[in-house]
């Protein structure tokens, strides 16, 4: 069953979503935590706190309010996004950046201060001395990819609200337990469930390798 | 030796982006349509019964329209239909979906097939209710051995048909809500588990049932009075209030879930798997016919 053609469908579906959202979320989130980290403006420990409530987001709420927007008679509507695998990669985009920037910001904030003076002493340009810094916390850096990709990885009231579960077109691992245990068929759930726990062990194991290597 | 790690992951990354969507069912196909996107509005008692898995793809096949069939209660999809957010319905709730027609939110109504709701509750029938033939008095037993009953309690077409028959009785559970009533929000396949786990009685079409069967521990034991009848529609949503609708292809639907071919197909569906069809073709009929 696991080699069946439509789990298959489903299962590299679901990666190229989160995949992807996680990608976006790192794109957006890890120069806004460095910026909220290092940057000195008003109103920045009030961005700070919003964007640490926004770890917590319940993600049905997000896809609610997602849904909303992409509806027909919502504002994007004429995007006609709704049910589309963008749908959900938006969702989840906004889901994970949260937990990306506001993990980095505190990252770069638990550097060591003189770092950055010294740095500066040694003539080091802006960028220089940001890629310096994320080098140095590259351990926590890349803990927050991976809290931001299981973020979304396991998630599945966006992706109800504003994919559809479709079959083919928009059904990921988790929209297909929740199916298939409404279905009664508590075998099919259970194995789809140790399929996503097995691929989300295996993507974190490569991640933390990584993540390990940097230690030495 | 990180470069390298992070080369294969690169290498891996693009190797999952170039997986595009594979197991699609997509075989050589008419031309698409000018506007291929359909949404079907329909409800979760439809989807459940695995007859839209088979007449989906047909659809598509021989259209080239790209159905996204969104399984949402009947409340839900009627709202739907309400905002312009879907295309077509099919659904199951004749009396709430006149007057959407004569609102003129929906434009065509075509009566497509039914099948029929029955009463399923444990082997061990606490209220004693098998075998009766009327469901008005079934429903009346049941609450008056208060014995436990799941409701769908999600406004779906099956829940307005249960509702319906409560108000015929004199102890409708909905006035004051016993704790023998169990509403569970969700659609029937998941509401059939419930009842099983519970060894409650509910009310399901057949359909749904005779699908899950294997995974119930549940009998049929109220069915064939006339009130249980259970009738699918297919409704357009009408593009003078709605613009943005894609009425050619909610028309094209309309007339393939009519036509003759289609309407074989649904009156076969379920004979090799349960011995007997889970619905009946009414293309043919008229509203009249079936009593409403």
């Amino acid at each position: 069953m696991v080699f069946d053609a439509e789990v298959f469908q489903i299962t590299v579906l679901s990666l190229q979503i989160s995949a992807l959202a996680t990608g976006l979320s790192l794109f957006i989130g890890l120069p806004l935590g460095t910026l909220l980290a290092l940057g000195k403006f008003p109103g920045r420990s009030f961005l700070l706190s919003m964007v640490n409530t926004g770890m917590g987001l319940p993600p049905v709420v997000v896809g609610l309010f997602v849904a909303m927007m992409l509806w027909r008679s919502g504002p994007l509507g004429d995007l006609k996004l709704i049910y589309t695998p963008t749908a959900i990669i938006i969702a989840q985009v906004i889901i994970s950046f949260p937990v990306v920037t506001g993990l980095t910001a505190a990252a770069l904030q638990a550097l060591d201060p003189r770092l950055r003076l010294q740095l500066y002493g040694l003539g080091a340009s802006l960028v220089q001395m940001i890629w310096m810094l994320w080098k140095e916390a590259r351990l926590p850096l890349l803990a927050a990819l991976m809290a931001g990709f299981g973020s979304v990885i396991s998630e599945v009231g966006a992706s109800m609200m504003v994919g559809g579960n479709i079959r083919y077109q928009t059904r990921v691992l988790t929209t297909a337990i929740v199916l298939e245990t409404g279905k009664g068929n508590f075998d099919i759930a259970i194995a789809l469930g140790i399929l996503l726990l097995t691929i989300t062990f295996l993507i974190n194991w490569a991640l933390t390798w990584i993540q390990q290597r940097s230690a030495r | 030796m990180k470069t390298r790690s992070l080369i294969l992951l690169l290498v891996l990354g693009l190797m999952l982006a170039a997986c595009g969507p594979q197991a699609t069912s997509e075989p050589a196909m008419p031309e698409a349509p000018a506007n291929p996107t359909l949404i079907l509005a329909t409800t979760t008692s439809t989807q459940d019964s695995g007859l839209l898995d088979v007449i989906v793809p047909m659809f598509q096949n021989q259209t080239g329209y790209t159905v996204q069939t969104v399984a949402v209660g009947t409340g839900a999809a009627l709202a739907m239909a309400q905002e312009g957010n879907a295309d077509v319905l099919l659904v199951h709730a004749p009396a709430s979906e006149i007057p959407l027609m004569e609102s003129g939110d929906c434009k065509d109504r075509m009566l497509v097939m039914h099948n029929d709701f029955v009463i399923v509750g444990s082997p061990a029938d606490p209220a004693d209710i098998q075998g009766l033939e009327v469901a008005v008095d079934a429903f009346a037993m049941i609450a008056e051995a208060e014995a436990a009953f799941i409701s769908r309690g999600d406004d779906s077409g099956t829940n307005k048909k249960e509702l319906s028959i409560w108000t015929d009785t004199d102890s409708d559970p909905n006035t004051n809500k016993p704790a023998w009533y169990v509403e569970s929000g969700q659609g029937m396949g998941a509401t059939l588990v419930i009842a099983s786990e519970k060894q409650a009685y509910t009310l399901t079409d057949r359909a749904t049932y005779l699908a899950n069967q294997e995974n119930l521990d549940l009998e049929i034991l109220v069915e064939g009075d006339a009130v249980l009848l259970n009738v699918y529609h297919v409704m357009t949503v009408n593009p003078e209030k709605w613009p943005e609708t894609n009425y050619d292809g909610a028309l094209a639907f309309a007339n393939f879930m009519t036509n003759a071919d289609t309407q074989s197909v649904i009156g076969e569906f379920g004979v090799d798997e349960f011995g007997q069809p889970l619905f009946f073709p009414d293309a043919d009929k008229t509203d009249a016919d079936l009593g409403l």
